[in-house]
């Protein structure tokens, strides 16, 4: 048992936990171009306060929050009725409906996100449809905009919205739902005082999901979105790959990793209970 | 009436918004012209002009290896984290254990590609090696994936049913005997479904790798990446082609697994 608890427990001490004391330790130091990895080490906050002053990287972090947050709204309200939709059909249905909503996931992330670069394109598909049907007669590029960002997120993260919904609403008792409706309550009410309700964790779950790894999200605003979209892991990843200042790039981990630790550690708490309650 | 009306609606518009983009992607990666927004007319001509890339090939090939290798150990290693987050009620660390195993599975990909790459480096300094590559991007996507197989051992060893083990217990069994001959058997194919999981997520991801992949690997997201980036390309629609058939036999493959000897 011993062995059982410390092989994963060292690999991810060394390989997990580790290296994010060395990235607290290097965003404290300074960038030097001359040097062979371009870092001095140090003691000083000012790359911290050069994130908390630069207007840039201040507009960067609220419209990496604001983004994520209309992404997990709109995912939610595609998710919740598609969820609901799903645990309420015939049982031998569910498990190939199911599939169905996790397949893409297991397809490339990366491809996903291609797909709708032909989709948006100016002269894309879309643009074309719009045209050919005289919806508008001279549709403006969505693709390089905050709406195909937007997309982009609620398309590749729908899946982790949809299950824990289904997996709540799966289980929920519809002798409650026949009840209120003895009771005299409408379906709407019913839905609203039963159902909502009993859904609340799921909800929890699902939003987090979504809304966690679109904050820090890469690949969707740097292939769909524009110059002008601004997002956290973009900034990140062009201060390390283009600009080359490891320290700054870690002083934005170090940030990010703050503004998350609330919402992950929401998250893993309520996987905790959902698992003890099983 | 028009209630099964409206969960067909939300179904129906669900499923279309999820799989039409990857069907535009399939079918013009039979289309003729170069243009992945106008049909010209069928032709496999991209077809062919992938499988002739060499560039393209090694890069699978070298992401094949490190899915396979890597999927393999997060496999070992994820059973033991998600057997002792079950089986071991009580030890000194178990909270931060806990977190450890999970916390992967919620990190922003660019927190930990960049905290990999700097120990890395650091070990680099410090001793030397190893050289960034195949080892060191292999490192990076078993850290990420034992979660996902820790998951799925946990939830399997949640609703397991003990009295098998306790009869073998019974019979004169040590516990390694036991786990051996009858625990181990029925974890396998919860097992199996999280090794599936640890290799595709190792065959598709990007960010980490770019960050602790060193100048001389370059993995297939990466080309994809590269590729991309100037534009839409044909040869990727044939390869998302290739991907999207492949993913939807594994994950059936992982659902009979899973299903099998529940």
């Amino acid at each position: 048992m011993r062995a059982v608890i410390g092989v994963p427990f060292l690999w991810l001490g060394v390989f997990f936990a580790l290296p994010f004391a060395l990235v607290f330790a290097i965003a404290l130091g300074t960038n030097n171009p001359d040097l062979v990895p371009p870092v001095e080490l140090g003691f000083s906050f000012k790359n911290f306060a050069l994130l908390f002053s630069d207007d840039l990287y201040l507009a960067a972090w609220l419209s990496s929050i604001r983004i994520a947050a209309t992404s997990t709204l709109i995912a939610l309200l595609l998710g919740y009725p598609m969820a609901y939709a799903i645990a309420r059909a015939a049982p031998n249905r569910r498990p190939l409906l199911l599939m169905l909503v996790v397949l893409p996931f297991w397809t490339s992330f990366l491809i996903r996100i291609y797909a709708w670069m032909g989709l948006l394109a100016s002269n894309g598909t879309i643009d074309q449809f719009l045209r050919w049907t005289g919806i508008a007669d001279n549709p403006g590029t969505i693709l390089g905009t905050e709406w195909a960002v937007h997309l982009g997120i609620v398309y590749a993260y729908l899946p982790f919205m949809v299950l824990p919904l289904y997996a709540t609403l799966e289980k929920l008792d519809t002798g409650l739902l026949e009840a209120a409706s003895d009771l005299g309550a409408r379906p709407w009410q019913a839905f609203l005082t039963v159902t909502l309700p009993l859904s609340f964790p799921g909800i929890v779950a699902g939003c987090l999901l979504v809304f966690i790894p679109s904050v820090g999200e890469f690949v969707i605003p740097d292939l769909l979105g524009g110059t002008d979209t601004l997002m956290i892991g973009k900034v990140l990843w062009d201060e390390f790959f283009t600009n080359a200042d490891w320290p700054l790039a870690s002083a934005v981990a170090v940030c990010l990793l703050v503004l998350l630790v609330v919402p992950i550690a929401i998250f893993q708490r309520q996987q905790a209970r959902s698992l003890e309650r099983q | 009436m028009g209630r099964a009306r409206f969960a067909f609606g939300v179904l129906a518009f669900g499923y279309a918004f999820l799989y039409l983009p990857i069907a535009m992607v399939i079918v013009y990666s039979f289309n003729e012209s170069r243009l992945v927004t106008v049909w010209s007319g069928f032709s496999f001509k991209w077809w062919q002009a992938l499988f002739a890339n060499e560039a393209m090939l090694q890069a699978a090939w070298l992401s094949l290896r490190i899915a396979f290798a890597s999927a393999t150990t997060a496999a070992v290693i994820g059973l033991a984290a998600g057997y002792a987050l079950v089986r071991a009620r009580r030890f000194p660390g178990r909270t931060l254990f806990g977190s450890l195993v999970v916390a992967p599975m919620v990190m922003p990909e660019v927190v930990m590609g960049i905290s990999m790459l700097l120990l890395f480096v650091g070990s680099e300094r410090l001793m030397g090696g190893p050289d960034r590559g195949f080892l060191t991007i292999a490192v990076a996507h078993i850290t990420f994936s034992i979660a996902f197989v820790a998951i799925v051992v946990q939830a399997r060893l949640t609703d397991f049913d003990r009295s098998l083990e306790e009869a073998a217990m019974d019979l004169g069994a040590t516990p390694w005997v036991t786990f051996r001959t009858i625990t181990l058997p029925l974890l396998l194919p919860a097992v199996g479904s999280g090794w599936l999981l640890a290799f595709t997520l190792s065959l598709d991801d990007l960010i980490l790798t770019q960050f602790v992949a060193g100048a001389q690997s370059q993995t297939l997201p990466m080309r994809v990446y590269s590729s991309v980036r100037l534009g839409v390309d044909p040869q990727i629609n044939v390869l998302a082609t290739i991907v999207v058939s492949v993913a939807a036999c594994a994950l059936m493959l992982s659902g009979w697994l899973t299903r099998k000897k529940v």
